[in-house]
C-alpha cells in the first residue's frame, strides 16, 4: 500500500502490523537523521529490548556475508523472523555506495526474514551511526534475531562489539601468524570465533593460534570479565557446513549472558553509548562552528596566534574548550 | 546529529537488476560504478531476479528508483510487468531500463509506464541525471495526485 502522506506516527502502526515498506520507510527517516527520526526512535524505544541482537564482523572477503546468509536460511528453517542489516563502506569522495549483500542472502532466506542494507556515510568505526537506531526499530516491530553485518574490517573498527549481544568474528586461513592473533583491538573483543573457509589447507593452523591467544587471555582478565572463553567454530560457508554449529554456539553465548548477568550490563552500556556518541556528534558540530565560522569573538585571534607560533595547539586547545558551552 | 557525509539533496538509493534469463551483467555493473560515483546507494541485486525479489528490494530498501538492465529482447514483456508488479505492491517508485531496446519500442514501453530508456553510448552525467530526473517526476506526480 501507497505510504503517501502519512504521518511518521500512521507508517509506524503499519510496520507494527508487518507492512515491510512502512519499517523500510522508518529506517530511511533514522538513516537520514530526519526530523520524523526522534518521533519514530521514541515510540521504538518503549517497546524494544527484546530481540537478540548478532554481529558478524570480520576481514574484507571472510565470508561474512555468505555465513551471514546461511544464519538467514538457518533461523527461516525454525521458524524465527529474523532481520538482518548489512553494512557496507560508502565512497569517502562521493557519499555513494554499493550495496552488494543483499544478492548472497536473499535466495536463502525465508520470506519472513526483513533485509536492510546500510552504508556507513562517513563514519569509521565499522558500522553506520544509524545502525542502534535502526537495531531498535526491528527489535520494537518483532524482529529476533537481528543480525548485524559489518564492513570488511581490519583491527581497530570496534563499534560492532558494542552494538551487538553477541559478536562473532570470522577468520580465515592466511590471515597471518600468531603474533596477529595476540595484537590488541578486535579480535580481543569476540564472543565467538569462527574460522570459515575451514575446507581450505592452514584452517586449523588459524585455530590453534586463536586457541593459543585464547589461552592467555587471562592474562589480562578477559575471561573474568566476560564470563566465558569465546568458543571457536570451524565453518565452510559456501557449502553451509558447520553453520548449525555456528548458531548452537551463538546460543550458548546468549544464554550464558542472559544468566550471568552480563547481557542486562551490556545493553545498558550499549544504549549509554548511543547517548555518548550523540552528544560526541553535537559537540563536534559545535567545534566546527567555532573553528570555522565567525559565531564566537577571540577565536580567529587564537588560532592566528596557533599560526604565528606564539601559542601551541595544545594551549590554544585549553583556551577554546572553555567556550565551547557559549556556542 | 547531521550525516557525516552530505546528503544535501538526501542520498537516492536504487536497486539495480537483471530479470529472467539474461547473463550479459558487465553493463549493470559500470552503471553500478556510475551511479556511486554521482553520490547514490546502489542495492546491486545482479542477474536473475524476479519481480518479486525486486518488489523485496524495493519496499525493505525503501529505494528511490530501479533500474533494470535488458539485453535479451524481454524488455517489452518484463519491464511493463515490473511495473505492474510495483503498482501492485503500492510502491511509487520509477522504473528506468537500460540496455539494448530498439527505436521502435521506445515509445510502448514509455506509454506501459517504463519512467526512461537508457541506450548504448548513454554518458556517465546522463546516466545519473536520468535516474534523478525520473525520481523527481515520480515525486512531483504522487503529490499532485
Amino acid at each position: 500500500m501507497s505510504l503517501r502522506g502519512l504521518s511518521p506516527a500512521d507508517i509506524f502502526e503499519r510496520a507494527l502490523a508487518g507492512e515491510r515498506h512502512a519499517l523500510g520507510r522508518l529506517i530511511t527517516f533514522v538513516e537520514r537523521d530526519a526530523a520524523e527520526a526522534e518521533i519514530v526512535a521514541e515510540m521504538a524505544h518503549t517497546r524494544a529490548g527484546n530481540a537478540h541482537v548478532i554481529g558478524i564482523t570480520g576481514s574484507p572477503g571472510s565470508g561474512k556475508s555468505t555465513l551471514t546468509g546461511q544464519l538467514v536460511k538457518l533461523l527461516g528453517e525454525a521458524g524465527k523472523r529474523a532481520a538482518v542489516l548489512a553494512v557496507d563502506p560508502s565512497s569517502p569522495l562521493t557519499g555513494g555506495a554499493i550495496l552488494g549483500d543483499r544478492v548472497r542472502m536473499e535466495d536463502v532466506a525465508s520470506p519472513d526474514t526483513f533485509i536492510r542494507s546500510m552504508a556507513t556515510r562517513g563514519h569509521q568505526g565499522g558500522l553506520s551511526l544509524a545502525v542502534p537506531g535502526v537495531v531498535r526499530l526491528l527489535d520494537a516491530t518483532g524482529y529476533d534475531p537481528i543480525v548485524i553485518e559489518t564492513v570488511g574490517v581490519g583491527q581497530v573498527e570496534v563499534d560492532i562489539a558494542g552494538t551487538a549481544d553477541t559478536t562473532v568474528v570470522v577468520a580465515t586461513p592466511g590471515m597471518g601468524d600468531s603474533v596477529q592473533a595476540n595484537k590488541a583491538g578486535l579480535l580481543e573483543l569476540a564472543d565467538l570465533f569462527v574460522v570459515n573457509k575451514a575446507d581450505r589447507p592452514g584452517a586449523s593452523d588459524v585455530r590453534r593460534d586463536l586457541e593459543l591467544m585464547l589461552d592467555l587471555s587471562h592474562l589480562s582478565g578477559h575471561d573474568q570479565r566476560t564470563g566465558m572463553r569465546p568458543e571457536i567454530v570451524m565453518t565452510t560457508a559456501l557449502s553451509g557446513e558447520g553453520a548449525p554449529e555456528m548458531w548452537d554456539a551463538i546460543e550458548r553465548h546468549f544464554t550464558t549472558i542472559a544468566d550471568n548477568g552480563q547481557l542486562t550490563e551490556r545493553r545498558i552500556n550499549r544504549d549509554v553509548a548511543e547517548v555518548r556518541n550523540r552528544l560526541m556528534a553535537d559537540l563536534e558540530s559545535r567545534i566546527d562552528v567555532m573553528l570555522t565560522g565567525n559565531s564566537l569573538s577571540g577565536v580567529a585571534e587564537v588560532l592566528d596566534a596557533v599560526a604565528g607560533r606564539s601559542l601551541s595547539p595544545t594551549a590554544a586547545a585549553t583556551q577554546l574548550a572553555a567556550r565551547i558551552s557559549d556556542l | 546529529m547531521a550525516d557525516e557525509v552530505s546528503t544535501n539533496p538526501p542520498q537516492l538509493r536504487v536497486v539495480l537488476a537483471k530479470l529472467g534469463f539474461d547473463g550479459h551483467d558487465r553493463g549493470i555493473k559500470i552503471v553500478a560504478r556510475i551511479l556511486r560515483d554521482a553520490g547514490m546507494e546502489v542495492i546491486y541485486l545482479g542477474l536473475r531476479q524476479s519481480y518479486k525479489n525486486v518488489v523485496n528490494a524495493v519496499e525493505q530498501e525503501d529505494a528511490d528508483a530501479i533500474g533494470l538492465s535488458m539485453h535479451n529482447a524481454s524488455h517489452m514483456t518484463l519491464a511493463p510487468k515490473m511495473v505492474a508488479a510495483l503498482a501492485e505492491a503500492g510502491l511509487e517508485v520509477p522504473v528506468v531500463v537500460g540496455g539494448i531496446v530498439p527505436d521502435e519500442d521506445i515509445e510502448p514501453l514509455l506509454e506501459k509506464g517504463v519512467a526512461a530508456i537508457l541506450g548504448p553510448g548513454a554518458s556517465a552525467e546522463e546516466v545519473a541525471q536520468t535516474i534523478r530526473d525520473a525520481v523527481a517526476s515520480m515525486r512531483a506526480e504522487t503529490s499532485q495526485a
